[in-house]
């Protein structure tokens, strides 16, 4: 730390590392004050501006706390989204999804606030490490599977990111987390786009988004409905602004989800999709890259994170009570749940962006930069989306869940009811603030990175959205017996890795296999008797010709050893003894012959 | 809130009837509302256009999700379960 900054991330990790350790009474104060001084800190550092908590990391320096506007708006906002999240698991017992949650926004925050690749790399990875247990902890049937699949995909995202890092620094020789040449992209920019691209479920790097938020457990989905999708647009808005193709991949997400939102039969699954939807707008802003579309982008972002969030613990607390999540197994719960009922139809309605909820003050923004650019094309695309968006979010889905056909079974409606209080409380401080961004963004419009130049409230923006929410509803009730919700899967891109995956294991358990035992059979009948007889004949060699080398040197060895051992035994005694007593008698005799 | 919901259900000829006054006076408001700030030459010169889009494109979402499904992106929710790529043990 330096100055007065204090890193919001560090108060979550410290603050997750103590939840073991606190029980009872204080268990729920505590989990409101780490989040409230997190949120304090991240207000505190809106009045920096610069780099901060600067480390010398062998050649590289680390920058854990870069503070400017970009990053303060998606900071503040994330700092906000713990609070909720963690009020509305407030009575959840299992200590460990509080601390992963707290461990997932401390790597969002982390990846916020960080100044240089290396960095953010290192919080990039702590979210997907954690957030995965918040899918494990839901425990369903799917659950298990459903993580290993969000795991390795965002493993498969990393590792794009990290080459993508790596191949930059060798180019440029640093490793600042800055804005990268986007009008002459080199192989390092596309990797590095691709790998936020891929948390930002940007099609079609999308699948594991539906697939793991409608499987995540019923609190640990409001918590992943914000941060990894909306921290990638920060990290592409940081990088890749201006980048054309985002423009284009943008209008596909805010279409593709739209379809598949439609279609979608599991409530949590619909909302999913919605963020694809959602998510290519702030893309697209990101994209077309001018200050009202970067402030588009931002704008959007943080509205979305309220809506949507408010929505995922609406559909949560269904979840929560019923313990069913599909349209064809819900209905008329406005009876049951009216509360719910009431802050869900407010998420919907931010979402429609209708006048005075949410999304009326920023996604005009991001098409309105797209018609000033001349990007017409995306502009008129991207007001499809949205009047599909109205379609699937702001009716489809509180008309088959709250009204329509009741599909419960006698179990779940006498299990439906309002939750717990703090579920409740949580989902009334959402409402309260979608309401609020929506009528008086002035203050949302003043942390924005550029100054603000856009005004929501004319006469002819209300009679564009009022015209096209009254007609587009007008038009599903007259289409809704096409909307009706069916028990069916819809499939998707990832279809391709899960019948790749179960082809492969196919592959492996049978033609693989059918060559081992084949291979095997081969082996036995014609290589083992050939090694049997090759073995025979080099046992023979090895008996008549090596050993008999080998024992002749060994049998001369031996006598000669044996000759030694005579001689170690003391016969050279006697042997010494019979030469000297001849050369005695040689010398006596020749002495005797001398003298005579 | 219930009651007031249901009170409004036993009375739905009236509250249709509101809705589609609502709906012509959304449109005659559009029809008077200043075009100046409107990006496009179509939102200013096609009366009521942003009626039309709201219906077109609601009608078109529906239309395309719909022809979508049929295709063969709708499938039974045991789908991955009944793969031909797994084992009897598997299913």
């Amino acid at each position: 730390m330096t100055g007065s900054f204090i890193h919001p991330a560090l108060i979550m990790i410290i603050g997750a590392l103590l939840v073991p350790f606190i029980r009872g009474p204080l268990r729920k104060p505590y989990l409101i004050l780490i989040p409230l001084l997190t949120l304090g800190a991240v207000i505190g550092n809106n009045s920096l501006n610069g780099s901060f908590a600067t480390f010398q990391f062998m050649d590289w320096q680390l920058v854990f706390g870069r503070v400017d506007k970009l990053s303060s708006v998606f900071a503040s906002i994330m700092a906000l989204m713990a609070l909720i999240g963690t009020l509305y698991g407030m009575h959840v017992e299992k200590t460990g999804e509080h601390m992963t949650a707290w461990f997932y926004v401390a790597g969002s925050l982390g990846t916020i606030y960080a100044g240089d690749y290396l960095t953010v790399f290192l919080f990039w990875e702590m979210m997907a490490f954690a957030s995965v247990f918040l899918i494990w902890f839901r425990k369903g049937p799917q659950s298990l599977k459903v993580g290993y699949r969000y795991l390795i995909i965002h493993t498969i995202g990393g590792v794009v990111l990290l080459f993508g890092i790596m191949l930059r620094y060798q180019a440029v020789g640093d490793i600042e987390f800055s804005l990268l040449d986007v009008k002459n992209p080199e192989l390092y920019t596309w990797l590095i786009m691709a790998g936020f691209a891929l948390n930002a479920a940007v099609v079609p790097l999308h699948s594991w988004l539906p697939d793991a938020y409608s499987e995540a457990s019923f609190n640990g989905a409001v918590f992943m409905c914000a941060f990894t999708t909306k921290t990638a647009v920060y990290t592409l808005a940081r990088s890749c602004a201006g980048m054309d193709i985002l423009v284009l991949l943008g209008v596909i997400m805010a279409l593709y989800g739209v379809i598949y939102a439609v279609m979608e039969n599991d409530i949590r699954k619909l909302l999913a999709w919605s963020i694809v939807s959602q998510v290519g707008y702030m893309v697209a802003g990101v994209g077309i890259g001018t200050e009202l579309a970067i402030n588009g982008a931002a704008a959007h972002a943080v509205v979305h994170i309220l809506y949507k969030s408010l929505l995922f613990m609406g559909t949560g607390s269904v979840l929560y009570m019923t313990g069913k999540t599909k349209f064809t197994e819900l209905g008329g719960l406005y009876k049951k749940m009216p509360a719910t009922f009431f802050f869900t139809i407010i998420g919907c309605l931010s979402i429609s962006a209708a006048p005075f909820f949410a999304a009326y003050v920023s996604k005009g923004m991001i098409i309105g930069a797209g018609f000033e650019t001349h990007l017409n094309w995306a502009s008129w695309l991207l007001m499809l989306g949205a009047t599909g968006t109205f379609m699937y979010n702001g009716v489809k889905l509180p008309y088959f869940l709250f009204f329509g056909k009741n599909n419960c079974s006698d179990e779940t409606w006498e299990k439906a009811a309002d939750p717990t209080w703090n579920m409740m409380a949580a989902m009334a401080f959402g409402s309260v603030l979608c309401i609020y961004v929506g009528s008086a963004p002035g203050v949302l419009y003043s942390m924005l990175p550029y100054a603000v130049h856009y005004d929501p409230f004319t006469a002819y923006h209300l009679a564009e959205t009022l015209q096209i929410l009254g007609f587009a509803a007008f038009a599903f009730f007259l289409l809704k017996k096409y909307l009706e919700p069916v028990d069916r899967l819809c499939l998707d891109m990832d279809w391709f890795y899960r019948k790749g995956g179960l082809f492969f294991l196919w592959v492996a358990k049978n033609p693989l296999q059918w060559f081992d035992t084949a291979w095997g059979e081969v082996y036995r009948a014609v290589g083992l008797r050939t090694l049997m007889t090759t073995s025979k004949f080099w046992s023979w060699f090895d008996w008549n010709a090596i050993d008999g080398i080998i024992d002749g040197l060994a049998r001369t060895v031996r006598a000669i050893g044996g000759r030694l051992r005579v001689l170690q035994a003391g016969q050279i005694q006697y042997t010494m003894y019979f030469a000297a007593s001849f050369a005695a008698v040689v010398l006596i005799a020749y002495i005797l012959l001398q003298l005579s | 809130m219930i009651k007031f919901i249901e009170y409004l259900q036993t009375r739905m000829k009236t509250v249709i009837m509101v809705c589609y006054v609502l709906l012509i006076l959304t449109a005659a408001f559009a029809a008077i509302v200043d075009k100046s700030h409107a990006h496009t030459w179509v939102e200013q010169n096609i009366p009521f256009f942003w009626s039309i889009f709201g219906f077109c494109a609601a009608a078109a979402v529906i239309g395309i999700a719909r022809w979508f499904g049929k295709a063969g992106i709708q499938v039974p929710e045991d789908y991955y379960e009944q793969s031909i790529w797994l084992d009897d043990s598997e299913n």
